[in-house]
This record gives structure tokens, C-alpha cells and sequence, in this order.
């Protein structure tokens, strides 16, 4: 048996490398609900840790960073939302675009301003925060009780985001426009209006995602550093059936699942590392190959809208 | 075929490329750059002389041309195969096993099997969202994306492992067996006779789509699986099936090529990402797939003058990329705009299939 501190420290990592999945994948359960798949996700997570970068580098400040990451992550949703939401695009090869373009984007801004061969950065780390009381809990505590705020601001979207979509009246309207776009019209919904805002909310939180990967996670930026999390989130949302509290037990899963590496090296096991880093894309196949069945996503969901042409 | 769709192909990709320009140009300059020296590096580094021809731009053009090939085949189908990285890095990593294990057999015999080998790995590869989508009802986007991952980790533990060369020193593979490798097309140029495979694939796909019942029927369920499988003479999900296992297939063909006519051995990063610029090309291209042969080897002309571009003006190969996102995105935009004005006079154009998403 390993001993307790070992454990609480895969914890610790789990959480770590569960909040960033856990924030993307909240703000995307509120896009998907409105009908709007963001494969572009990923594009606004890099964006968002490039920005925190940035942000955080020009204010001293890793507030700023989370802050500046949030907009950038939010900008480029808007674009993704601009295409699909105001041009009625396909909303798998927008998001591909918005993707790709992200990477790209951010690739090209990081050498141009830091140079290409340049020593790794080091940026004003959003240090870990303790609650009172909670963090003293024995080997969980310190776990998911010390954490950098962005895990905080995760744990309380999640029930907020629940009694939002299944408790409001709002909540009720983006849901129907997921559901039946024409009949949430018919009843007086903004159809378009409601998408675009759940969209820049998905992107928004993308943003705060990536400010976490680099800012409380990494301690850098590193081109391509959000390495698929962006899809993993998506995974995920099937995975928590749409429903805020699920997503989160989820994302914090498949953390433990990237945390496993640190975990069985610290237990001094010889597992080579290229298996654990494809894990969790393995269990994100394995999850939605076995779960898939028992979820609905919604019916509207990547849907242009209105149709042109007639309806099948 | 009418002539106004074809019309309608032409003035789209011409509209997305004028727009992607424009804007490249006017990124650059925000950015502080001279756009004329980048034009200039950009067009020497690519058209600039046989060189920059044969060696850069065609051979920069092959991986493109055959991933944009898969895309538009499977995409043709209504299959939103987003695994074209993926399933190229299980081409490569077979071609490159099926290459070190060579003996001495004749060098045909030798390239078949690799070839063989990298189009069976990549079938393979798309194999599992394949059979996820048609069995379990997940959809092929976020299954092929997450085997892209597993395919680039499988090739990182492979030159880390088991592949890895008899010195140990880099992670990347011994070079491949003489005889595996495919022959010089011009001599004297890094230009290899993979070319001619890129093209002979795009004429046969080409000829499959216009002449055949097979190809037919992948558009017939591309433009709508419902109707298709309503009519009685189509099996839409064997048809679906086989669409994506081939879109594999050649996916998988462009990495064995890379590695049997270009590096002749496997490493990380193989791949600067090709199965997503293929999206790029077969979107361009108006999933037609001799028109895919023109933007693939025009993409292979912006990736092989960006290195030039890098030398001469400084500007960061990662712009590529950013590009290539605003082509397709200028595509889907000028695609809009001509349906909208096309709507006024007659029958729209198809870019992508009507039929559901793989969402």
C-alpha cells in the first residue's frame, strides 16, 4: 500500500490536471445545450493560455492572466460563433478551422515575441489557495481544498450551472433551443441570440481553462500545450451526460486518469510514459464507446439553423 | 455534371483565396512585417527555379495531395473523417516496421508490401471509429480526432522503444531497408516517384466518382443517407462503411510514401499536421478530387515558401497554420455567399453533404 501522502499528492494532481477539463467542459455543456457543437474549442484553450501568458507578463499580475486568458478564449469563440452562428457554417469544419487557426495563431504570436529557440518561459504562477477548515480534512483536504482559485471557480459553476439549466426559466429556453430550434421560435425564444451567448460563455471558459494550464499547472507557455484537452472536454461532456454536476465528476476522472503517470512513478513502476500520455485518449474512446448509449445529446445539436432546403 | 456547379466550385476557391490573402497580407503587415519581401521569399522559396519546383514544392505537395484525398472521399460520403493525422501516422509507422524487417527481397516486391502495409494501417486506424459510428451510434468527429492522439503517442513509443535505432541515441528509427525505398522520379531532385502515385490515385478517384455504380453510390449516401437506404439499392452503411476505411486507407498511403520516398525512416513529428491541412485542400478543392491534386500541390508550394519566407523575412513557420485556417473558414464564407446569390437564379451548390453531422 502506498502511504497516505503519496496518495493525497495523485489527488492533488488529479485535481490539477481535472480543472482545465472541467472548465472547458462546462462551458461547452452550455453551448452543446443551446445546439452549437465547438470543436473549436481547443483553439480557444490554447488561445486562453497564451493570452494568460501574455496578460500575466504585462500586469505582473496572474489575476490579470486568468482575466486576459478568459477574453482571449472569448474572442475566439466569437469568431467560431460569427461563422456558425450568424453564417449558418457546418459547424464540425468551422470549429476545425477555428482550431486549427488557434494553434496556428498562437504558434506564430509566441515566436514572434519570445523567438523560437528561447529558454522555456516563466510566468507569475497562480499559486494554490487553502479554504479554511475544508483543506484540513485528512488526505483529501489538502487535495482538493489547495488548490489554485480556478479549481474553486469549477467546483461552484458546476451545482450554479445545474440549477441554472434545470432550475430557471432561462435554462428552460436554451435547452428548448438545443432541443427544437423552430418550436423555442415558434414559442418566442431568440434562437440565434441564445446560441451566440452560450457559445462566447463556452469560449470564455475555455479561456479560463488555458489561463490554468499555464498559470497554475504548467508555469509556461509552450506551443501546442493544450494538446487535445480542448477534445478530451468534449469526450467528457458526453461522458457527463450533459449535466453540469456529472461533467465535473467526469473531467476530474479523467485528471486522475493523466495523473496515474506521476503516480506510478512515484511508486517507482517502469510503465513507459508514451502509454500514459495516450491514456487518456484511449479512456475518452472507451467512454464514449460504452456510455454513449445511455446519453442523448440534444437534438438540435450541430444543426444549421434555419434549415435551408427542406426537412427530412 | 452542370456547368454552373463547376462555375460555382471555380468562383469560390478563386474568392477564398483573393480573401485569404488580403487578410494574410494585412496580418502580416499589423504584425510589423515587410508583406513584399514575404511575397517575394514566398514565391522564390516555392516556383522559384526547378529546385525550389521539384525538390520543395511537389514533394511538399504528396502527403497533402493524399490526405486531401482521403478527406474528400470520406467527406464526399457524408463521413466527417477528422482522422486523416491519425491514421497517416499508422501508415508511416507500418511502412517503417514492414522497411526494417526487409531482407533481400526484390526492390517491387519490397515497395508493394510497404506500400501495402501503410494503406492496411491506416484502414485499420479508421477501422475503430468506423465500427464505433455504425455499431454503437457515436459520432466519427471526436472518435477519429482522440485516434489521432493514440496514433502519434504509438509512433512516439515506437522510436522510444521497440523501433527505436541500434545506437539509441535519437528517437527515430534506423533508415529502412535500400530496396523499400521508392525510386528517384527526376534525378538529381528529392523528387520521388510517390508524385506519380499522388496523381495516378487522384485520376483514379476521379474516374471512380464519374463513371462508376461505386461511386455513385458514396455520393448517392453522401447527399443523403435516408434516401439512399429508402430507395432500396443502396446498403447506406456498408457504403459508408467502405468509404472509410478507404479514406483510411489513403490517409495511411500518404505516411508510408513520406517515409519510403522522403525520410526513409519514422520519428515524432513526422507529420507538421497534414491530416488537418487536408481538410483545407479537399474544401478548397470542392471535394473534387482533381481539383484536390491542384490544392494540394498549392499548399505544398505555401508550406515549402514559409521556410523561405522564415529566412528572408522572419516570419514564424507557425503562420502557416493560421493560413490555412483562413482558408478554410474564407471558403465556408464565400460558399454561403454564393448560394445566396446563387439561390437566385437556380440550383445551389453542394460543398459539404446535406446529410447529418458526425456530431
Amino acid at each position: 500500500m502506498p502511504d497516505a501522502a503519496v496518495f493525497t499528492a495523485f489527488l492533488e494532481a488529479a485535481v490539477r490536471l481535472g480543472v482545465p477539463l472541467a472548465l472547458a467542459a462546462l462551458g461547452e455543456t452550455i453551448t452543446e445545450r443551446s445546439g452549437v457543437i465547438n470543436i473549436g474549442l481547443e483553439g480557444s484553450l490554447i488561445s486562453g493560455a497564451l493570452g494568460a501568458a501574455l496578460g500575466a507578463l504585462a500586469f505582473d499580475s496572474p489575476t490579470m492572466g486568468v482575466l486576459v486568458g478568459g477574453c482571449a478564449g472569448l474572442a475566439v469563440s466569437a469568431v467560431f460563433a460569427t461563422f456558425v452562428v450568424g453564417l449558418n457554417t457546418d459547424q464540425i469544419i468551422t470549429g476545425t478551422a477555428i482550431t486549427l487557426g488557434g494553434l496556428g495563431l498562437t504558434g506564430a504570436v509566441y515566436q514572434a515575441r519570445f523567438g523560437v529557440t528561447g529558454t522555456a518561459l516563466t510566468l507569475p504562477t497562480l499559486g494554490p489557495v487553502s479554504v479554511p477548515v475544508l483543506s484540513e480534512i485528512p488526505v483529501l483536504g489538502a487535495a482538493f481544498f489547495h488548490q489554485a482559485p480556478t479549481a474553486y471557480v469549477a467546483y461552484v459553476l458546476a451545482p450554479v450551472l445545474w440549477v441554472f439549466l434545470f432550475r430557471t426559466e432561462w435554462g428552460l429556453e436554451l435547452r428548448a433551443v438545443g432541443e427544437g430550434p423552430s418550436s423555442a421560435e415558434a414559442a418566442g425564444v431568440r434562437v440565434r441570440w441564445l446560441r451566440l451567448v452560450a457559445t462566447l460563455f463556452g469560449g470564455l471558459l475555455a479561456g479560463v481553462a488555458g489561463a490554468h494550464l499555464a498559470l497554475a499547472h504548467a508555469g509556461t507557455f509552450a506551443e501546442n500545450m493544450s494538446a487535445g484537452r480542448g477534445f478530451i472536454a468534449i469526450a467528457v461532456v458526453v461522458l457527463g451526460r450533459w449535466n453540469p454536476v456529472w461533467v465535473l465528476v467526469a473531467a476530474l476522472f479523467f485528471g486522475a486518469a493523466s495523473a496515474l503517470q506521476f503516480f506510478l512513478q512515484a511508486l517507482g513502476m517502469d510503465v513507459p510514459y508514451q502509454l500514459f500520455l495516450a491514456l487518456p485518449y484511449l479512456l475518452s474512446l472507451a467512454a464514449l464507446a460504452g456510455w454513449v448509449g445511455r446519453a442523448r445529446a440534444p437534438a438540435a445539436l450541430a444543426l444549421p439553423w434555419p434549415r435551408s432546403g427542406p426537412q427530412p | 455534371m452542370p456547368d454552373a456547379r463547376r462555375l460555382g466550385s471555380a468562383v469560390v476557391a478563386l474568392g477564398a483565396l483573393l480573401v485569404t490573402a488580403a487578410i494574410a497580407a494585412l496580418g502580416l503587415w499589423l504584425g510589423g512585417y515587410d508583406v513584399g519581401d514575404a511575397a517575394e521569399a514566398l514565391v522564390a522559396g516555392s516556383v522559384g527555379g526547378r529546385d525550389a519546383l521539384l525538390s520543395v514544392t511537389l514533394v511538399r505537395g504528396v502527403p497533402l495531395v493524399l490526405t486531401g484525398l482521403a478527406v474528400a472521399l470520406a467527406f464526399r460520403a457524408g463521413v466527417w473523417n477528422i482522422g486523416a493525422e491519425g491514421q497517416l501516422y499508422a501508415g508511416a509507422l507500418a511502412a517503417a516496421w514492414v522497411g526494417l524487417a526487409a531482407g533481400d527481397q526484390p526492390a517491387w516486391a519490397l515497395i508493394a508490401t510497404v506500400l501495402a502495409a501503410a494503406g492496411l494501417a491506416g484502414a485499420a486506424w479508421a477501422l475503430v471509429p468506423a465500427l464505433m459510428k455504425l455499431w454503437l451510434g457515436v459520432g466519427e468527429v471526436i472518435t477519429t480526432i482522440l485516434m489521432n492522439f493514440v496514433g502519434i503517442y504509438a509512433v512516439a513509443y515506437a522510436v522510444h522503444g521497440p523501433l527505436q535505432e541500434a545506437r539509441g541515441v535519437f528517437p527515430q528509427t534506423d533508415p529502412i531497408a535500400e530496396g523499400a525505398r521508392l525510386p528517384a522520379l527526376v534525378e538529381g531532385t528529392r523528387l520521388h516517384a510517390g508524385f506519380g502515385l499522388a496523381v495516378f490515385v487522384a485520376l483514379a478517384l476521379w474516374a471512380v466518382f464519374r463513371w462508376t455504380r461505386a461511386g455513385f453510390s458514396v455520393r448517392a449516401v453522401g447527399a443523403s443517407p435516408a434516401a439512399a437506404r429508402i430507395s432500396g439499392r443502396l446498403n447506406d452503411r456498408r457504403v459508408m462503411l467502405s468509404a472509410f476505411l478507404a479514406s483510411g486507407a489513403v490517409a495511411g498511403l500518404a505516411g508510408g510514401v513520406e517515409v519510403a520516398g522522403v525520410t526513409y525512416a519514422l520519428y515524432e513529428g513526422l507529420s507538421p499536421g497534414w491530416g488537418y491541412t487536408a481538410i483545407a485542400v479537399a474544401l478548397l478543392a470542392g471535394l473534387h478530387p482533381g481539383a484536390v491534386l491542384l490544392a494540394g500541390l498549392l499548399f505544398g508550394a505555401l508550406e515549402g515558401g514559409s521556410g523561405a519566407m522564415q529566412r528572408a523575412a522572419g516570419i514564424p513557420a507557425a503562420w502557416v497554420s493560421a493560413v490555412e485556417a483562413l482558408v478554410i473558414l474564407a471558403v465556408l464564407a464565400a460558399d454561403q455567399a454564393w448560394r445566396r446569390s446563387a439561390a437566385l437564379v437556380g440550383p445551389s451548390r453542394e460543398a459539404v453533404p446535406e446529410g447529418g453531422t458526425g456530431a
